[in-house]
């Protein structure tokens, strides 16, 4: 079981702040592909994944990356701190 | 070290005058205002409780080692916030003027793109995400060689 968090204007298209996700992706990339199926809302969040950001564990990370052990997985756009 | 991630309001002559430099020479502090331009009436600041706070965390102990800072401190808020108030502030204090300069820019650049936080403008007729820019994900290259993987 992984929870999934999704902020900014991801949360806002998926219409949720986070599930939890009961999943076998062995990536993020594979995670994502499963998450898109859920609603018309999830496939238009990542319909442009070069605007989707990634953290694993509240690290930024990679599509590729692994989700072996992992308990979180966060989705959202380019950061606009400061 | 000094970070504090909250809504609530702050006074930056306060926290200028409250900074505890210990013996630094010089002090440098920049403060982020919610812009009213473009009829905007209030920023949403939107962030991830958690990896906010270890993120800016991390990057205030490589800020700290590299320009040799006696002291640091960043500030930032969340939730509405009304043009005209500050939104966040980062304060460093440094034996001469150009380290303390330097890891406030650097503290800047890295908290526009690596620290997350998303901004949403709020006008009379309508609400809208800001986009990141260009510009300030170019403005971390200057600092590339030093940058936690974070």
């Amino acid at each position: 079981m992984i929870e999934v968090l999704y902020f900014a204007w991801l949360r806002e298209r998926a219409g949720t702040p986070r599930e939890s996700v009961e999943t076998q992706a062995p990536t993020v990339a594979a995670l994502v592909e499963e998450l898109r199926g859920r609603s018309e809302g999830h496939a238009l969040a990542f319909s442009d994944l070069r605007a989707v950001r990634v953290a694993v564990d509240q690290k930024l990370a990679p599509l590729e990356a692994p989700l072996a052990g992992v308990r979180e997985v966060a989705f959202f756009p380019p950061m606009t701190g400061g | 070290m000094d970070v504090r991630v909250s809504h609530e309001a702050f006074d930056p002559g306060a926290e200028l005058s409250g900074f505890e430099a210990g013996g630094a020479g010089a002090v440098v502090s920049f403060t982020g205002v919610a812009r009213g331009d473009g009829g905007t009436e209030a920023l949403e600041i939107e962030h991830y409780p958690g990896m906010t706070e270890q993120a800016i965390a991390a990057m205030v102990g490589t800020a700290r080692e590299r320009f040799g800072l006696t002291a640091v401190r960043v500030i930032h808020r969340h939730g509405r916030i009304a043009a005209g108030e500050p939104i966040m502030m980062v304060l460093a204090a440094a034996r001469h003027r150009r380290a303390a300069f330097e890891a406030a820019e650097f503290l800047m650049d890295w908290l526009k793109s690596r620290a997350p936080f998303w901004k949403k403008e709020h006008r009379p007729d309508a609400a809208s995400w800001v986009a990141a820019r260009d510009e300030d994900e170019a403005a971390l290259d200057r600092w590339a060689e030093e940058l936690p993987s974070n």
